[in-house]
């Protein structure tokens, strides 16, 4: 099954694009200022655009290696973000004290899409995907 | 090679959908803030607020600003050359945007000094003077004595006039004012009731010509 590893990998870069995009229309075209929490999102977000495209052309299978941890880590922050934003970790014990509040929610779609929870699914997705291209590149 | 072709295309796609969703975004919010202009004008001209140039020119620009306001500095200098070029043909009022940190206390006083007939001579010498009293974005009332006293203002009638309730009467409502028109940048230029399409002095430079045009 060697095809489908790029297939995997080109759909991980798919979707970091994507909420690359969409984090830059919503800060840079919408004008809504990005939180502390926000921004470590972007830190790991953003450079898996570049990294998976590199990966990808030459095709490369240990790009897994290098953007794995950095969909982990971003995972992390955006499953704090989202239990922030629904109350289950008290505000007191997030790093934004100045500026915009994180538990601030600025997009509700559909009653419960939330900034946040888009960038959870963006990561859950990526690192899900990432994994399954580790494991049949490895076959 | 069919993948690398693959690949450029999705890339060109999505360049394509952010650049077509920003314009239409913006679009958008640009209607919507041309309608909302229209329907708010007496939030928009208020008779006490400081005025500039002939009071019944065909073309009245009413800016937003703080004199904290960097971009309101710059722009202060281009607005006037505007109305210099133009004469009797463009009004400009000011209105009180505060909104940088401890900004409310510096306008007062630029109201106060109305009372002595030196707003413009005080509000140049506050842009003049700017770096020296706004640190890191903070205003810093008590860092303006020496701009002041250059204005050759009674000092003291300046300090009693700046803590009249109706000067932070006033303020309060150009704020609220600010808030009813959408203002949440500085400066922020209405040009006969018309919002910026876009901020930039080419846009404002346009609407004026425009204006200039349909009233000649």
């Amino acid at each position: 099954m060697k095809t489908t590893a790029p297939t995997l990998i080109f759909t991980a870069w798919l979707v970091a694009t994507v909420a690359a995009l969409g984090a830059l229309f919503m800060s840079e075209v919408m004008g809504l200022a990005p939180c502390v929490l926000c921004w470590w999102q972007r830190i790991f977000m953003f450079p898996l655009v570049m990294i998976l495209a590199l990966g990808l052309f030459p095709f490369d299978a240990k790009v897994t290696r290098y953007a794995l941890p950095l969909a982990v880590i971003g995972l992390g922050v955006a499953g704090f973000h989202v239990l922030l934003t629904m109350g289950i970790i008290p505000e007191a014990l997030a790093p934004c004290r100045q500026g915009i509040p994180c538990k601030t929610i600025q997009i509700e779609w559909f009653g419960f899409v939330t900034i946040p929870l888009l960038s959870l699914f963006a990561f859950l997705t990526i690192t899900g995907l990432l994994l399954a291209a580790t494991r049949s590149a490895s076959k | 090679m069919k993948q690398k072709n693959l690949f450029m295309a999705v890339v060109a796609l999505l360049i394509l959908a952010f650049a077509g969703g920003a314009f239409f975004y913006k679009k958008q919010q640009a209607e919507q803030a041309a309608q909302n202009a229209a329907n708010n004008m007496a939030a928009l001209v208020r008779a006490d607020a400081q005025s500039f140039g002939n009071p019944n020119a065909p073309v009245h620009i009413v800016e937003f600003f703080d004199p904290a306001c960097g971009t309101c500095r710059e722009f202060y200098p281009l607005v006037k050359a505007m109305m210099t070029a133009h004469p009797d043909k463009i009004r400009l009022t000011m209105r009180y945007a505060p909104f940088h940190p401890g900004s409310e206390a510096v306008v007062k006083v630029l109201e106060a000094s109305r009372k002595q007939d030196k707003f413009e001579t005080t509000l140049e010498a506050l842009f003049a003077g700017q770096d020296k009293w706004v640190i890191n974005h903070t205003s810093h009332v008590e860092m303006t004595g020496p701009i002041l006293e250059s204005t050759g203002m009674d000092m003291a009638r300046l300090q009693n006039d700046a803590n009249a309730p109706a000067v932070a009467a006033m303020i309060v409502r150009d704020l609220a004012d600010a808030k009813t028109m959408n203002v949440t940048m500085t400066p922020e230029y209405f040009v006969n009731g018309k919002p910026l399409p876009q901020f930039g002095f080419e846009e404002l430079k346009k609407l004026v010509d425009d204006e200039l045009a349909n009233t000649q």
